[in-house]
């Protein structure tokens, strides 16, 4: 057993259960009646409903309720919450549970189908009829922007949802004065997150207990069970929300609330029999949140060196339908793109957008990747057109060590604070990337390529992600007379390792064996306060929470124990689940029996003890985000007749302060490095020009496979953060961020000869053939 | 995603499916590996009343060498073709492009039969099967026939194949001395069906091409022979050059289409690196230098 379970890479508590197949996942819920849910959704991109015929559907054999929206009960007829309001967001359209007028996106449920089975219900989906009036579409980001254009919410004069501009310095001056600057358009197209497992909603309401339970495939049960018991009208208390095993989340999963989480509930209780909702691939594929597109037209001032002067970026950002989630990724990519340089004026403007497609919401690197696109890719500008090399222009405009915490000038995170850095050691990491691969010598090793014939070509980017951002997190810890550590925290988990990484901070508190440390988490019943699981955050907030309560738990076990063992408490040591004197291990009490003794069934408890038992809840609540960073560096060959790409070698450095378990981290940067090759070269959601998505099953939508995505080689360098007792920063989008940075640079590297510079992605080997030629055929930039 | 309802019989013998398929015409469909028809019947793109599923059917899966052909039953799995030793000595053409067939958990399930009746305009085996000139055997209540490719492959998704016919047998002609042959394709990722395939069929007599075959995949309806380049390329030198030449010139009469994953005009040019690189290696496995 090791001394100290905080950093070692050891297998996790989770697998088991999960690699033989005894996950607790949404559709792994059965409870007896159950009946199954299926939605008529919106064959239209937007079209006016005119008339909905449910008859022949109600009548088929097996259905129990066919729901439309005027069925619903006034309190949940209207739109569904706001999430995150904003000043800026003054048209904050929200999705309703049932389309009953308009229809704004290809697949928004209009009719909710209840049977005794998914066959029927979908049998069921085809009797229903409903007549619309289609409407002119607003598709196209830009196009939809302009004025003029087919308008998506009827009451509005646009389609700006919002207009937010954020400044540091003054720019103007600085770029007035700047003896050069360059301008580029950047593009990143539509994405999904795609996790393995869909959404999914079981309900099942007792109606002798008035209780609503509800398994949900979401990150934020806690605040789903808040919106629940408000829309619903039914107390906090009996609203259960369980979060069980989730197969992925990425992001959108955290919605508050899809119509699906609010109508299959209703539903439940209306029939008063528990209703199963597993959304398919396809539905998925329209009916969940997407994300990415954003276009950003950016500039960049610097002096002869290469110094920066001054960036400014004008960008739209595509809401889709509705924008309930707020302007998270906007505000992250304006608020990211600085990352870890020194930029004294700064002006970052965009408009976000409304369109006749899906809403969009944060996934995985939430508006972080377009922000390092734009910044990475303007620094690889500056290098190319001064002429000096692109790892010494980075270096010249680095954030210095000593210079933290460092105030970006006033720029606002999407937490609402004011942006500065805690900590970090951007030389460092960037040194480290180099070396391991070797950039020192690539000029000679690319022209080895070259004479065998390969076009072989080194990216790399860095990026500075803001994580562990507030409100606050809980944890309650109870050792059981057994000796079992029980650890409750009001995070959900979707993969990320929690049930090990929190085990191993409790192990260390109560010396205790790691696997005797069960963790559960997402289930509002067994913890009732929390945010959710976003923004990089579980590890940081939560964690600390876990701290602090293995922290309080130690204390009143060395109380305890200190009565047992008739010693003093500085003098005891917790260690193999045992307390004893130092020195003296044979006067020792199990941890058990201090339990036991901490819930005594005569005698008395301390007075200022918060509760009985060896038990302690603790809240953490950061005062502003733990700002981690990395570097991504690769070799990426390219056959330019085929535009076919393979990476040759793939390293990251990352920088998340002191690591919990290696392992579990490599896990997650690797996961991340598979979703951005994704993003860089495979997925890319296409929508025709009426709104209809081309892309809808997984032979059209392309997820890289263990085939694309090469071997991640996963240094570290550990810059604890002031910020929190464990000095931990987030990791979870670590991965995903620099991706497209990255392949875009490695290809300009790779294709050098031809002059091409990557501006868009994803890319494609089509679409990488036919900039080749574009760049063969255009006269050489000025 | 639940396919809408239908019924299922399992037939035991050729002539059993036979009297099913006449029995529920167009209303029926047969079922062989399911790793086309599963998902269209799923998305409810298929509404067959009438599911006639040939598994059970033993007989209909072999691989066989009868005089000078290979005789592949129609049921026959994919990965056992990938794993037979006959099938790599004897038609290593075959041999190669099943290997381009999605992933060893579809090839599993994947016929050979159920591939060349599918018809997947970008699918390897029709091409594989127009470049070696294969028969198609075909028993229906009237008796059997065999087609050749051009019979057989009529148009996207399209066959000669009537609701009430069985596709039972594929013959591949075995190839004489000093043929070579080769299989390339771009796809996506591993394992997508291909942006474009080229199967190249080279028989070499000393330093030159006494006869070349060219078919390709995914650049039209079906799988497309060139056959203006193939007579080109009869009685030339074997060069870099001529190959260059006549892949160019092949692929100069394709006619593709462009769709969300490739430009036509991507299609066209890869179509030719493709078919320049098969040619290539084709006359480097009949024994040919290239020069
Ligand atoms: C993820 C994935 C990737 C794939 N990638 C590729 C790829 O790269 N290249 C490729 O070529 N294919 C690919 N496929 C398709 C796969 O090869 C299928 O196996 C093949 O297309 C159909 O064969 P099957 O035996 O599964 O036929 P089924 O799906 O059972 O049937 C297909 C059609 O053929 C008919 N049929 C089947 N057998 C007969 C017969 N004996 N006589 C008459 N009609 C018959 C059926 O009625 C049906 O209409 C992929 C499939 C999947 C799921």
């Amino acid at each position: 057993m090791p001394t100290r379970w905080f950093g070692e890479r050891i297998p996790r508590n989770e697998d088991p259960r999960l690699l033989t197949g005894r996950g607790m996942y949404v559709d792994d819920v059965r409870r007896p009646g159950t009946l199954h849910a299926a939605f008529y959704r919106s064959p239209h991109a937007h079209a006016r409903i005119l008339r909905i015929a449910t008859d022949q559907a109600k009548a088929l054999p097996g259905v129990v309720a066919v729901v439309t929206a005027q069925d619903l009960p006034e309190r949940i007829r209207g739109p569904l919450p706001k999430l995150i309001p904003h000043p800026a967001l003054v048209h904050h359209k929200t999705q309703v549970a049932l389309a009953g007028e308009v229809v704004r996106h290809v697949g928004e449920p209009i009719a909710l189908v209840v049977a005794e089975s998914r066959y029927i219900a979908e049998d069921a989906l085809e009797l229903i009829d409903v007549e619309f009036e289609v409407l002119p579409a607003a598709v196209d980001l830009e196009a939809a922007a302009k004025p003029g254009a087919p308008r998506v919410h009827a009451d509005m004069a646009d389609n700006i949802a919002a207009h937010h501009i954020q400044r540091a310095g003054n720019v103007e001056e600085a770029f007035a004065k700047a003896p050069h600057v360059f301008r580029e358009r950047f593009t990143m197209d539509r994405g999904s997150s795609s996790p393995i497992e869909t959404r999914g909603v079981v309900a099942e309401w007792d109606p002798r207990s008035h209780q609503l339970t509800v398994w949900d495939s979401t990150q934020a049960p806690i605040r789903i069970r808040n919106y629940l018991s408000d829309l619903l009208g039914l107390p906090q208390a009996n609203v259960r929300v369980i979060a069980p095993d989730i197969g992925g989340g990425f992001g959108p999963k955290i919605m508050m609330c899809y119509p699906e989480e609010i109508s299959i509930p209703w539903a439940a209780m209306m029939l008063e029999r528990p209703v199963k909702w597993i959304e398919d691939r396809r539905e998925h594929f329209v009916a969940t949140n997407h994300e990415r597109l954003q276009i950003h037209d950016a500039e960049i001032a610097v002096d002869t060196d290469g110094r920066i002067l001054g960036v400014r970026t004008t960008y739209l950002h595509d809401c889709g339908a509705y924008c309930a989630y707020g302007l998270t990724v906007p505000i992250v990519s304006g608020t990211t793109l600085p990352g870890p340089y020194k930029i004294p004026n700064y002006h970052a403007e965009y408009r976000a957008v409304f369109a006749n497609k899906t809403q969009t919401s944060p996934y995985r690197g939430a508006g972080r990747p377009h922000g390092v696109f734009v910044m990475e890719r303007l620094m690889d500008r500056v290098a190319r057109e001064l002429g000096i090399d692109r790892a010494e222009v980075r270096r010249r405009n680095f954030i210095q060590p000593h210079e933290f915490p460092y105030d970006l000038g006033g720029l606002i995170y999407q937490d609402g604070v004011r942006l500065v850095y805690d900590s970090g050691n951007y030389p460092e990491v960037f040194r480290k990337t180099m070396d391991h691969i070797g950039y020192a010598d690539w000029a000679a090793q690319k022209a080895r390529y070259r004479r065998e014939g390969r076009r072989v070509g080194l990216g790399f980017a860095f990026y500075v992600e803001g994580t562990g951002i507030g409100p606050y997190e809980g944890c309650r810890i109870t050792v059981e007379p057994s000796g079992k550590v029980y650890v409750a925290t009001s995070v959900g988990t979707q993969g990320q390792g929690h049930y090990t990484s929190f085990a191993q901070i409790v192990a260390d508190a109560l010396g205790t064996d790691v696997r005797d440390v069960i963790v559960t988490t997402g289930d509002s019943g067994a913890f009732g306060w929390g945010t959710g699981t976003f923004a990089s955050r579980a590890a940081v907030v939560a964690g600390n929470a876990v701290a602090l309560a293995a922290g309080a738990v130690r204390q009143k076990t060395l109380q305890v124990a200190a009565t047992l063992l008739e010693a003093r408490g500085d003098d005891l040591e917790l260690a193999e689940g045992k307390v004893f004197v130092r020195g003296v291990p044979g006067r020792a009490v199990m941890l058990g029996q201090v339990a036991a003794a901490a819930n005594p069934l005569r005698g008395v408890i301390p007075q200022e003890w918060e509760g009985p038992g060896l038990e302690a809840t603790r809240y953490f609540a950061p005062p502003s985000g733990a700002f981690a960073a990395g570097c991504h560096a690769a070799l990426v060959e390219v056959d330019t007749e085929t535009g076919l790409i393979r990476f040759l070698r793939y390293v990251v450095v990352h920088d998340c302060g002191p690591v919990i378990n290696p392992m579990i981290l490599e896990g997650q940067v690797r996961g991340g490095v598979a979703q951005g090759i994704g993003n860089a070269f495979y997925e890319k959601l296409v929508y025709d020009e009426q709104g209809q998505l081309l892309t809808q099953t997984f032979m059209d939508y392309l997820l890289p496979t263990v085939a694309e995505v090469p071997p991640v080689e996963v240094d570290h360098v550990e810059t604890p953060s002031p910020l929190n007792p464990l000095g931990i920063k987030g990791a979870g989008e670590a991965g995903v961020i620099p991706v497209p940075a990255l392949v875009a640079s490695a290809l300009d590297d790779a294709l050098s000869e031809e002059g091409v510079r990557i501006t868009e992605m994803p890319l494609s080997p089509s679409r990488l053939r036919e900039i080749l030629r574009e760049a063969q055929t255009a006269p050489t930039p000025a | 995603m639940k396919p809408a309802p239908f019924r299922y019989v399992a037939p035991r013998s050729v002539d059993e499916t036979l009297a099913l398929l006449a029995e529920h015409g167009a209303e029926g469909k047969i079922l062989a590996g399911g790793q086309s028809l599963v998902p269209l019947l799923n998305m409810r793109l298929a509404r067959p009343q009438v599911i006639v599923d040939i598994n059970g059917i033993r007989s209909l899966a072999y691989i066989r060498r009868k005089d000078d052909h290979l005789h592949v039953g129609a049921l026959t799995r994919q990965r056992a073709v990938e794993e037979s030793a006959t099938v790599r000595r004897q038609v290593p053409l075959l041999w190669e492009a099943i290997r381009f067939v999605g992933h060893p958990q579809i090839r599993t399930r994947g016929t050979v039969g159920g591939s060349l009746a599918h018809a997947d305009p970008s699918a390897e085996l029709p091409a594989v099967a127009a470049a070696l000139d294969a028969e198609l055997v075909v028993r229906s209540p009237s008796g059997e026939r065999a087609l050749s490719p051009g019979e057989f492959f009529a148009g996207y998704l399209t066959t000669a194949l009537e609701p009430t016919d069985l596709l039972t047998e594929i013959r591949f002609p075995l190839l004489p001395e000093r043929t070579g042959t080769a299989f390339v394709e771009v796809a996506r990722r591993h394992g997508d069906f291909a942006l474009v395939g080229v199967a190249a069929v080279v028989r070499r007599s000393d330093g030159t091409i006494a006869e070349a075959r060219l078919a390709f995949t995914g650049v039209g309806p079906g799988p497309v022979r060139a056959r203006g380049a193939e007579g080109r390329l009869a009685g030339s030198a074997g060069t870099s050059r001529v190959f260059a030449d006549a892949a160019r010139e092949a692929a100069a009469r394709l006619d593709p289409e462009s769709e969300i994953h490739a430009t036509a005009q991507y299609r066209r040019d890869v179509a030719a690196t493709l078919a320049r690189r098969a040619l290539e290696l084709a006359w480097q496995r009949s024994g040919g230098r290239t020069r």
